[in-house]
């Protein structure tokens, strides 16, 4: 026990000679969360604990920010962590610490006997499975994120039906993982930041982004916020701390633990959430954005949404690992695997998490299992590689919209009337938004040179210049329709 | 391999320098016959920023407690802590992810490329996680960030440590890029960089780190700052312009000494910012003197030189009285023998004979072959 005291002494004396240099270090915000989740240390749902700190220093009076050391300190921190003094004649010193040695030769075998499981807490039907840990939920948060989710599947039903009329050039759905998108936003607060890939607009209309903006960014036109600069789908929007949606793949993953880091650096009660597909998880930056956020000890919290499919690849041809639940271990990050398909389990998991990633100052991995029901884009077909039938099974079967919905309705929550006036309501809202979006003018040219730089620069001005001169002189060749 | 490389490259760029004594350095007002070197205007530069704002930070491979690859970074971990002074992993892709991600929420970093042929690792992030991304979101992202490190050729050091990256950052939209020559260059450009809200390319040079250039008191200031966007006239000419960016400018010096001596005064143009390019100093001159060379170690195809030119050509053609030449590096990956690696960049005396041929005092290339 003396050790645990001589070691803490040794961090607070470390944390209180950095004090002088850093004057934006406090640490007093570390001890209370305005989540109205329950959080006390015993009840935390950590597995096979090494005495890890969070348990040592369980209580709240002695949470500590545990700063990045330099080497030797995390060595000597880690030896105390993984066994104690009496193994000293069994272990060898090494870079990075103490390990004990065996003369018996074993390979780590390639996988665990078991899969990881994956934590539930609706079955099929909607019913409670009798869970521990899960997170309760009010009935107007209920039925807010059971609405969303209809909402969520009309939206991309009807934008997606727009784009098969060319009346969009592209579209993405979410089909499948409704609960993915409203169970981890309902998790979050507003105040956290969400770097998403592509497939979570559920986060933005959860945060209060309207079906009318979703129908101006698609169709490009003036009232867009984004000033019609991306192509559809590709949603930005500071005011619900919500990053652009950027088409090459994985490059959110370490922007979010540098702004995770930048929210560490400002002591912010806040976390960063960011998202992440199956296929995504192969790109380099998905191993650089986790090493770096274990080292840099950034409260981030990694959602890979495992949906089976990117694009054409399935997993079985994308990693040989049980998913990806069991490489937060590889770099020392706590993770979890849900049911994606259960909104309540994504919830919990995510509050849980969150919880840890700002109190720990610490990244979580979530792997939440799903599948993509509809196709990769408007530009797959997917029925081109797999059966029409696994398909149709997963829409009806295991629909995560329908089985939220058996919960809410046997809680008297919600009723078949709620359910019509809501998806006429809905219809009526998305129809209306796109007609609206394309009679909106689209935005004028002086839209072409802003925002290159902070300000315009005077390559630029002179550009706009001669091009409005251009289109003074000769009109007719100019369509009448576009605002100059 | 690469381990040895790296190291290699931090130790033998200081033995090919001039020696000269280095002057730390002081912040004394005392007047003119100052010296600095660009390494420790660097390093002055990093710290008073780094003191007047904390939003900046430091973020590289062994910028903290190796203190710089090349030593720019010295001091600044112990003064200002870990948490400002980043060691990163071996990861160019992720930092400088990370780094941009950082920056999208407010902070300032200061990302260090051991050397730009590094970045290539990481120019997605460059390129469409930064450059890209205050135009793309209609100005709700900005990203002030700056990417450093030592660009082009060193010494001795073969074809995958020696390329230089000015034109292919220039090309793009949203970027700027800077290429310091002298102390006062390095000071007042990163100064300039740091501040800047935009994402910037800050291309320093390995064997220009040593070089020690007199620095005034102006210089010396921690408020001095030198705008982005405006070239230098290092001399002045009347018969040839000559245009030149980081080490290049040196030699493009010593050509005008030599041409000076024949009769032929040069104006020496140190460009300071690629991009945006100075154009209006560069036509300004060419329509003083008619003639024109562009200098530059990197490769001749799509190179600064080439925009310089086709600047020229557009808005001061009638002023030409000689083809614009380009002095540029061979169209060759780096060799690493000596003696091949001094025959695939440009030296002095290819900028004097260039001259000589604009000037019609020798005959030109293409009636020669």
């Amino acid at each position: 026990m003396a050790n645990w005291v001589i070691r803490s002494r040794t961090i607070a004396h470390h944390l209180n000679k950095k004090m002088g240099s850093l004057g934006f270090l406090n640490l007093s915000f570390w001890n209370s969360t305005s989540n109205s989740f329950h959080s006390s240390s015993s009840t935390m749902p950590l597995g096979d604990n090494h005495g890890r700190p969070y348990a040592i220093f369980g209580d709240s009076a002695t949470h500590f920010a545990v700063r990045r050391f330099k080497s030797t300190e995390a060595a000597r921190e880690s030896d105390t962590k993984y066994f104690n003094q009496d193994a000293g004649d069994q272990a060898l010193d090494f870079p990075g610490g103490k390990v004990e040695f065996t003369s018996e030769m074993n390979f780590i075998s390639e996988s665990a006997d078991k899969r990881v499981p994956c934590y539930r807490v609706l079955d099929d039907n909607g019913e409670l499975i009798v869970s521990n840990n899960f997170v309760q939920v009010r009935k107007e948060v209920a039925i807010k994120m059971y609405s969303d989710m209809v909402t969520l599947q009309m939206m991309d039903n009807v934008f997606y039906e727009a784009q098969r009329q060319g009346r969009i050039s592209f579209y993405l759905t979410t089909l499948g993982e409704e609960a993915i998108n409203i169970g981890s936003a309902a998790a979050l607060s507003a105040d956290d930041l969400v770097l998403p890939q592509y497939r979570e607009p559920g986060a933005l209309l959860w945060r209060g982004f309207t079906l009318q903006e979703f129908a101006n960014q698609c169709l490009g036109n003036k009232e867009d916020k984004g000033k019609a600069r991306q192509m559809p789908i590709h949603y930005a929007s500071k005011k619900h701390n919500y990053f652009a949606v950027s088409s090459p793949i994985a490059t959110q993953l370490p922007q979010a633990v540098g702004a995770a880091y930048s929210l560490k650096m400002e002591g912010e009660n806040a976390c960063v959430a960011t998202y992440i597909g199956d296929g995504g998880t192969s790109e380099g930056d998905f191993h650089a954005a986790m090493n770096f956020a274990a080292v840099l000890e950034a409260p981030i919290i990694f959602i890979c949404r495992n949906n089976g499919w990117a694009i054409s690849t399935p997993i079985e041809e994308q990693f040989r690992s049980d998913g990806i639940v069991v490489r937060g271990r590889a770099y020392g990050i706590r993770s979890i695997r849900v049911d994606g398909s259960d909104a309540l389990a994504v919830l919990s998991a995510i509050r849980t998490a969150r919880e840890m990633a700002i109190s720990e100052q610490r990244p979580i991995l979530v792997e939440a299992l799903a599948y993509r029901v509809g196709h990769h884009s408007t530009s797959d077909d997917s029925t081109k590689y797999r059966s029409v039938n696994e398909i149709e099974h997963w829409k009806t079967a295991r629909n995560p919209v329908n089985r939220f919905r058996k919960w809410i309705e046997r809680n008297g929550w919600w009723s078949d009337k709620d359910e019509t006036e809501h998806r006429s309501s809905v219809k009526k809202q998305l129809l209306q938004a796109i007609q609206i979006a394309e009679k909106t003018e689209k935005p004028s040219i002086e839209g072409l040179f802003s925002d290159v730089y902070d300000h315009l620069p005077s390559n630029l001005q002179e550009q706009e210049e001669q091009l409005r001169e251009t289109i003074r002189r000769h009109p007719k060749d100019y369509p009448s329709d576009v605002p100059v | 391999m690469l381990g040895i490389i790296r190291q290699k490259v931090g130790a033998g760029g200081a033995s090919l320098l001039r020696t000269r004594s280095a002057v730390s350095a002081l912040r004394s007002y005392s007047s003119a016959g100052k010296e600095m070197t660009v390494r420790d205007a660097l390093n002055s530069a990093l710290d008073e920023e780094m003191s007047a704002d904390p939003k900046v930070f430091l973020m590289g491979e062994e910028v903290g407690e190796y203190q710089g690859a090349y030593k720019i970074s010295k001091g600044l971990l112990e003064k200002y802590g870990p948490e400002r002074v980043l060691d990163t992993p071996i990861t160019e892709a992720g930092f400088t992810g990370i780094g941009v991600g950082a920056a999208y929420h407010g902070l300032r970093p200061v990302v260090e490329f051991m050397t730009f042929n590094f970045s290539m690792q990481a120019i997605d992030h460059i390129i469409n996680s930064a450059a890209k991304s205050n135009y793309m979101s209609a100005g709700q992202i900005s990203v002030p960030i700056v990417f450093r490190g030592p660009n082009g050729a060193a010494a001795g050091v073969g074809a995958q440590h020696s390329h230089c990256y000015a034109s292919w950052y220039a090309s793009c939209p949203g970027l700027k890029v800077l290429t310091p020559y002298s102390s006062e260059d390095a000071r007042g450009l990163l100064k300039a960089a740091i501040r800047d809200p935009d994402p910037v390319v800050f291309l320093e040079n390995e064997l220009l780190y040593g070089e020690s250039f007199p620095v005034s008191a102006e210089v010396l200031d921690s408020s001095f700052c030198l705008p982005i966007g405006k070239a230098k006239i290092e001399r002045e000419g009347k018969d040839v312009t000559i245009t030149a960016f980081s080490k290049m400018v040196g030699y493009a010096l010593k050509a005008a000494e030599i041409l000076a001596k024949e009769g032929i005064s040069a104006e020496v143009i140190n460009l300071r910012t690629i991009r945006p390019l100075d154009r209006s100093t560069i036509n300004a001159s060419v329509r003083k003197t008619n003639r024109l060379i562009t200098v530059e170690e990197g490769f001749p195809q799509h190179g600064v030189g080439a925009e310089i030119c086709t600047s020229v050509v557009e808005e001061s053609f009638g002023y030409l009285d000689a083809p614009v030449e380009r002095i540029t590096g061979a169209d060759v990956p780096m060799p690493y023998a000596a003696n091949l690696e001094r025959l695939a960049v440009p030296q002095v005396e290819d900028i004097v004979r260039a001259a000589k041929r604009a000037c019609y005092r020798s005959v030109p290339m293409a009636a020669a072959a």
